[in-house]
């Protein structure tokens, strides 16, 4: 995967994941072009584009978006059932999500989707144990105040 | 605000996130962002040192600003510090804000990679995981530099928690995608292959990715993963839907893992051994079964899941393209999926169809849903899938449904998408041409494509019309009749104009005997457009008319009024005005002999490949145009082509039925039919027709303006055979160019930078001596302007049984594609002797071999990728395939040989520089056998597009 980008009906970006090294300028146009491309598409239409070299993925879910970018060779259906993992993910940590979550949240947002995909793969497929690893983490907050180094810096 | 406030709510956050989205205006928004920079910039200016919480804070509201959309340029400081923490959620805020926000400040970087070094060797599996997703979400060189090293060893580490091995192993794949240069294998890689037996599924799915993207590039060292993936594939296939717990997915059985194993095989050939064979077939039939079975649950994610599994397996069934049960089998669930109520489905189902239209073992079960197809063509609401029906049209149309197909396409057309126009009329017009038995169809059917969607048709469209109706005398008569009628409408597309103007100037005669389509009336029909069209179409128009008066003298009057018009003999448009005078004088001077032979004709095109299907080649990429295809496009184009050579149906046929011969079908393509045909007869050796040169024949214009040739008159043409000779020295320097019974002519040649010397050593077979043996070398048209070829003088008396030597320096000034040309002259007993030769200096000669890591070379071969820099031909192999003699013929090139570059070792890749004085034009070549087959497909890149297409052109006749 290339890239994943979450946006409103209104076209606002919510999350933006990059897997490839492309500048600010680049990102944005082409979010710019996607979002557009995209919120034109009528509701029965199929959830693939061709759109320059990469095949999108995306899927509506009540007021977002969720759409990948993915290459050639990749399989589509299976990276619309990526988008659905990541969904149920955010609605089992939230409790029902809601853009609002995403929105107050988002860097939870990112740490979840960390743990789901690394460098645009999946790595933990497991909704358990993805909610595990975001739920220690959770846990591992403030009274972790005492952190033993069994290394010493180097500098 | 929501109520969940997991973990630590940062409540300045949540207010400032509400607070923005306050706001009414853009305006408002900006300024309270302004505000809130200033407020943060202080901050962390203040002299007051900062908790951790109010660090944290600050740090991610920059973040979210920035996923705003705007500039961030300060904070990374204080980020960095959060790396350091000894909080879990300051690491954390502090890593994402670096993931997110990477700056090449290198004093920064520095830091940030001490933290994570820091973090990694800290054994809390947390902070581990949390460093390796910073590194795998930046992928910078950098860090390659510094943890590419480490993170095998932490993937293979007996003691390495399970999550940690999985994002060690995706970090890894990152940084080999970034800096594969810095990945080193290593005894870590056989222990890599084996993660694949790891008990932890989660583990399995994320080593796999690494595997496959280390397969691809290194095939051999990772080849034992295959019988590893089948039989985990096999028990995955195998098992209930609840054996796999967590990672059952809709009662479908770990979807992800399925998906990735069946795409890790596609890089492999079939698996040699018979019993791991046998448990794959066994798989994939067992997944082909399952599509069968009844759906255990009537989600859509239970669906998708177990059809994209479905899918892989087709994708590897056709990767394999050698069972055709399961070739057939995949087709006739994919006819399925075509009338599946899911858009999706069809969608897929479509597309994976036209990859199946391309094996011979599942064509034509593939052509047993033409019906469904075209349905889908006319109903679908959706343009992308519309589009993919298009494409399997076109790609499972063969000659017993071209004219069905044609049909549907072109009534289609009527109301197609803007944005497909133009790729559907190259795809009808060569669909057309390819599968032309009759040619009054072939014409009615490009005339149909103007006449619906003109404004689509590219100029390489109505060439091609043009160059078949002059190569093919059975169909001029008809081709005039259709264009003359074509013409009558009240408007036409000026690309109707264009045709038919170039037509009936050439075969209006054909027509004229009707009082209906009188010379006068064709006269009028076509000068009644005249004011309409742009200046290209009236110069066009312009020429015609003096082919008229060459075919009609008694439209001579009427049309020099016409050339004598002000509007044309003062015409601002200096083409225009220069063709009123030029042809005007012509029509008044000369006698009908020469006016006759001036506008005679025009002689058939040579021809190698459809300049249609080069085009659609660079509009969809390479790729996109199936081995079959080109191979058949190659086949039928010679046919007609053949054409050219020996005019008249029962010659082409016979040449047809030649060229499904591998090795003479080249020929057939128009190597021997160019020079040949002379248009002219050698009288009008200095007038405007250049009767040697293959680039004399214009595109666009009757006449000739390419300046006379360089050869003198009594010159000989080249020998038919000495593009062959040609051939024969691509790949090498010394031999025997050219033997008969009197005379063999060695070669002996040396190339430095774009320099190069030649020696020819002209033998006497015969025991009488040769005299006024005399040789010149010339460059005909362009060529004069790219080679400096000098020729020493030679003796011009050759004993019997002698041998002489000439030398030739070259000096390449500029790119080229034709060859000098070596005319012999001298008296044997008599008789003049007078031959003509193609010097063997090809554009490679020139190349110097850039040796380059597979690094280097994949990030080239990405820079070079427009489409016109790119050449590719696919073709039958004429020799044994044998690595070495191939290997022995690339480095004859000139080229570098790469090693270990291409991921599959079967492929060849080469790297050079060509050089010349104008300029340095950097070459790759990749060429990949396909022994099964018994054929080729090769690729050039160069930063000149002419010399891509000419390596191509050459190397193409070399194996």
């Amino acid at each position: 995967m290339q890239f994943m980008l979450l946006f409103s009906r209104q076209g606002k970006l919510r999350l933006q994941k990059w897997y490839v090294p492309l500048c600010d300028k680049e990102k944005k146009k082409i979010t710019r072009e996607l979002v557009q491309t995209v919120l034109a598409r009528k509701p029965k239409m199929c959830s693939f584009l061709e759109w320059r070299d990469l095949k999108i993925v995306y899927k509506r879910y009540a007021s977002l978006y969720f759409c990948c970018a993915i290459e050639d060779q990749d399989n589509e259906l299976i990276t619309l059932e990526i988008i659905h993992r990541y969904v149920e993910l955010l609605d089992k940590y939230f409790g029902s999500v809601c853009e609002l979550d995403i929105i107050f949240n988002f860097e939870k947002a990112y740490f979840i989707l960390d743990e789901f995909l690394l460098g645009g793969e999946a790595q933990e497929t497991s909704k358990k144990n993805v909610l595990k690893a975001i739920e220690q983490a959770d846990l591992l907050q403030e009274n972790l105040d005492f952190q033993i180094r069994l290394l010493p810096a180097s500098t | 605000m929501p109520a969940v406030s997991k973990g630590d709510g940062m409540r300045g956050l949540a207010v400032f996130i509400s607070d923005i989205r306050n706001c009414k205006s853009k305006e408002a928004e900006i300024k309270r962002i302004n505000k809130e920079l200033a407020n943060i910039r202080s901050k962390f200016k203040g002299d007051k040192a900062l908790d951790g919480y109010s660090k944290k804070k600050y740090v991610c509201k920059l973040l979210f600003i920035f996923l705003l959309g705007h500039d961030i340029d300060f904070g990374h400081m204080e980020a960095v510090n959060l790396l350091s923490s000894n909080k879990y959620t300051e690491k954390q805020i502090g890593y994402l804000f670096i993931s997110v926000l990477v700056n090449s400040n290198s004093e920064l970087i520095r830091l940030i990679n001490n933290a994570i070094k820091n973090d990694l060797s800290s054994r809390n599996p947390t902070f581990m995981c949390l460093a390796l997703h910073c590194i795998a979400n930046v992928g910078s060189r950098e860090m390659a530099e510094a943890f590419a090293g480490e993170i095998p060893r932490i993937l293979v580490a007996g003691d390495t928690m399970d999550s940690v091995k999985q994002s060690a192993a995706l970090c890894l794949l990152r940084l080999y995608k970034t800096s594969p240069d810095l990945v080193l294998m290593g005894e870590w890689t056989s222990r890599v292959v084996h993660l694949l037996n790891d008990q932890h599924m989660g583990v399995v799915t994320a080593a796999i990715s690494l595997i496959t993207c280390l397969s691809q590039k290194n095939p051999d060292e990772f080849k034992t993963c295959v019988s590893l993936a089948v039989s985990r594939l096999s028990r995955i296939v195998s098992s209930a839907s609840t054996d796999l717990q967590d990672y059952t997915y809709y009662f479908v059985p770990a979807p992800w893992l399925s998906c990735k194993l069946l795409r890790l095989l596609q890089c492999y050939p079939p698996p040699e051994d018979g019993a791991v064979k046998g448990r794959l077939v066994e798989c994939l039939e067992t997944i082909l079964n399952k599509a069968q079975e009844p759906p255990k649950s009537k989600k859509v994610q239970h669906s998708n899941a177990k059809n994209a599994i479905l899918f892989e397996a087709i994708s590897l069934i056709i990767h394999y393209d050698s069972e055709p049960n399961l070739l057939v089998r995949a087709c006739n669930q994919l006819g399925q999926f075509l009338q599946h109520r899911e858009t999706n489905l069809r969608y897929l189902a479509l597309e994976s169809m036209c990859t199946l239209a391309s094996s011979e073992f599942s064509h034509e079960a593939v052509k047993t849903h033409i019906e469904t197809v075209i349905n889908a063509l006319k109903t679908e609401r959706d343009v992308s899938v519309r589009q993919r029906a298009a494409d399997l049209l076109y790609a499972m149309c063969d000659r017993s449904n071209a004219k069905q197909i044609v049909a549907e396409m072109l009534s289609y057309l009527e109301t197609a998408d803007y944005s497909i126009r133009e790729e559907m009329v190259l795809k009808v017009a060569i669909l057309a041409e390819k599968y032309a038995v009759d040619y009054s169809w072939y014409v009615d059917t490009i005339l149909n494509l103007i006449r619906i969607a003109g404004d689509y048709v590219s100029e390489e469209v109505w060439y091609r019309v043009i160059q078949i109706v002059i190569n093919r005398d059975d169909v001029q008569g008809y081709a005039a009749k259709t264009v003359f009628e074509a013409l009558q409408a009240p408007a036409c597309h000026e690309n109707m104009v264009k045709v038919g103007g170039y037509i009936l100037g050439e075969f209006g005669n054909l027509i004229a005997g009707d009082p209906r389509s009188s010379p006068l009336v064709q006269f009028n029909l076509l000068h009644s457009k005249f004011h309409l069209c742009s200046v290209p179409t009236r110069a066009l128009l312009l020429s015609a008319y003096i082919k008229f008066i060459n075919l009609f003298p008694e439209t001579k009057s009427t049309i020099q009024e016409v050339l004598r018009s002000d509007s044309q003999i003062r015409n601002s448009d200096v083409e225009l005005q220069q063709r009123a005078v030029e042809y005007l004088k012509l029509s008044s001077i000369a006698s009908t002999d020469v006016l006759a032979t001036v506008l005679e004709e025009m002689p058939p095109f040579p021809e190698r490949e459809s300049s249609i299907l080069a085009k659609l080649k660079k509009k969809k990429g390479p790729g996109a145009v199936s081995v079959n295809e080109l191979e058949e496009g190659k086949r039928e184009g010679g046919e007609l082509n053949g054409g050219g050579g020996e005019r008249g149906g029962d010659n082409s046929t016979i040449a047809a039925s030649n060229a499904s011969t591998p090795s003479p079908s080249a020929d057939l393509l128009g190597l021997r039919t160019g020079p040949q045909v002379s248009a002219a007869p050698p009288s009008a050796g200095s007038l405007l027709v250049d009767v040697f040169s293959e680039a004399g024949v214009n595109d666009d214009g009757f006449l000739s303006s390419a300046p006379p040739s360089a050869v003198s008159e009594d010159a000989a043409p080249p020998l038919p055979e000495s593009n062959e000779l040609l051939n024969k020295f691509v790949c090498k320097n010394n031999g025997v160019l050219f033997e008969n019974q009197l005379l063999q002519i060695g070669i002996k040649s040396e190339y430095r930078q774009n320099l190069g010397r030649m020696y020819l050593f002209y033998g006497n077979k015969t025991s009488v001596q040769f005299v006024t043996f005399t040789t010149t070398v010339s460059c005909p048209g362009e060529l004069q302007s790219q080679l400096n070829v000098q020729a020493k003088p030679v003796e011009p008396l050759i004993e019997g049984g002698a041998q002489v030597q000439q030398v030739i320096n070259i000096e390449c000034l500029g790119d080229f594609c034709e060859a000098p040309l070596l005319n012999i002259k001298f008296r044997y007993g008599g008789a003049l002797q007078n031959l003509s030769l193609k010097l063997p200096v090809t554009i490679n000669k020139f190349f110097q071999p850039t040796e380059m890591a597979s690094h280097d070379f994949f990030q080239r071969w990405k820079q070079l990728s427009q489409p016109q820099q790119e050449a590719q031909k696919i073709f039958k192999a004429s020799h044994a395939m044998d690595t070495e003699v191939i290997k022995a013929k690339l480095l004859g090139l000139g080229m570098a040989l790469l090693e270990n570059v291409d991921p599959n070792p079967e492929n060849f890749v080469c790297a050079g520089v060509i050089q010349t004085k104008a300029q340095q034009v950097g070459s790759l070549l990749r060429l990949e056998p396909n022994a099964q087959a018994q054929m080729y497909r090769l690729t050039l890149r160069s930063s000149k597009d002419t010399v891509s297409k000419r390596l191509c052109e050459l190397l193409a006749e070399q194996f």
